[in-house]
């Protein structure tokens, strides 16, 4: 019997490339259709403050406040993964440590979000 | 019989249909793909320092209301900040569900279909929020109640 084989390790394929292309896009359509609410929201300036008021209101509930916590981590791990990947495309180095800035990127993401969290967790709980 | 003599690939004249040089076609997909890391690069900056004014520094998001933004847009900075923002952001994301769409949508008229949609929802989103941060009135008169602040004046 023939042992099967493993597809060998690609560049992309089924390793940290891959995982940080599917997560760039996901995150990336998240924060896309948030844009468009976002804007929407703001809009309501034009209609009248407590039109206004009212919706960032709702913004300041606790469950309101985990989701702009998941937005957050998605735009903040978009930003550094961004940065990563323009180092892939323009530094001469950047394809052979594009891995080791994987972990770079999820390293300052934790960081950024712990203090973030606390921040803005604060702010949401402690009213 | 002498040996046929076969030409190395594209060697010589290349029928037009095959060329790859020479190519009429626009670099529409190489100037989106260099857009994405210019604006991308330009949007960490903006976006950081938006979550940082409104997120993180004095009250956070309890501190947001009417009267935040009115002090934001009384100055022509944020405003400029925002209308880059929203211009760059819309457009970075625009072509990024273009990607997508490209990726995943096999047949020609789903393809077509949702690229009208989508963008149909970047030209009303960038002139709504244009129009809005270019015509905001800190201190509206609405059916002839006049805001009440302490920045407008009292009637």
């Amino acid at each position: 019997m023939p042992k099967t084989l493993t597809p060998a390790g690609t560049l992309y394929r089924g390793r940290e490339g891959q995982w940080s292309w599917v997560a760039h896009r996901i995150t990336g359509v998240v924060i896309f259709f948030f844009l468009l609410v976002h804007v929407l929201d703001t809009s309501l300036v034009r209609v009248s403050p407590e039109a206004y008021d009212a919706v960032i209101a709702s913004y300041k509930n606790p469950i309101m406040g985990l989701g702009e916590l998941g937005l957050v981590a998605a735009i903040v791990f978009h930003a550094f993964n961004g940065i990563r990947l323009i180092l892939v495309d323009f530094w001469k180095k950047g394809p052979k440590y594009h891995r080791q800035m994987l972990w770079g990127v999820v390293g300052l993401w934790a960081l950024v979000m712990i203090a973030f969290s606390i921040r803005h967790l604060s702010h949401v709980f402690g009213g | 019989m002498a040996t046929p003599i076969i030409e190395s690939p594209r060697s010589g004249r290349v029928a037009p249909g095959y060329s790859r040089t020479t190519s009429s076609r626009s670099n529409f997909e190489m100037v989106a793909w260099l857009f994405m890391r210019i604006s991308g690069a330009i949007l960490v900056v903006l976006i950081f320092v938006h979550l940082y004014v409104n997120l993180v520094a004095g009250d956070g998001i309890s501190g947001i209301d009417f009267g935040f933004v009115a002090g934001k847009w009384a100055s022509p900075f944020w405003q400029i900040w925002d209308l880059t923002m929203l211009w760059l952001a819309m457009l970075h994301g625009t072509n990024g569900i273009r990607v997508i769409i490209n990726d995943y949508a096999d047949k020609n008229s789903t393809r077509m279909w949702l690229k009208g949609v989508l963008y149909t929802a970047t030209v009303v989103i960038v002139v709504l929020g244009t129009l809005v941060i270019f015509t905001f009135d800190p201190c509206p008169v609405i059916d002839g109640v006049a805001h009440v602040a302490d920045y407008c004046p009292t009637p």
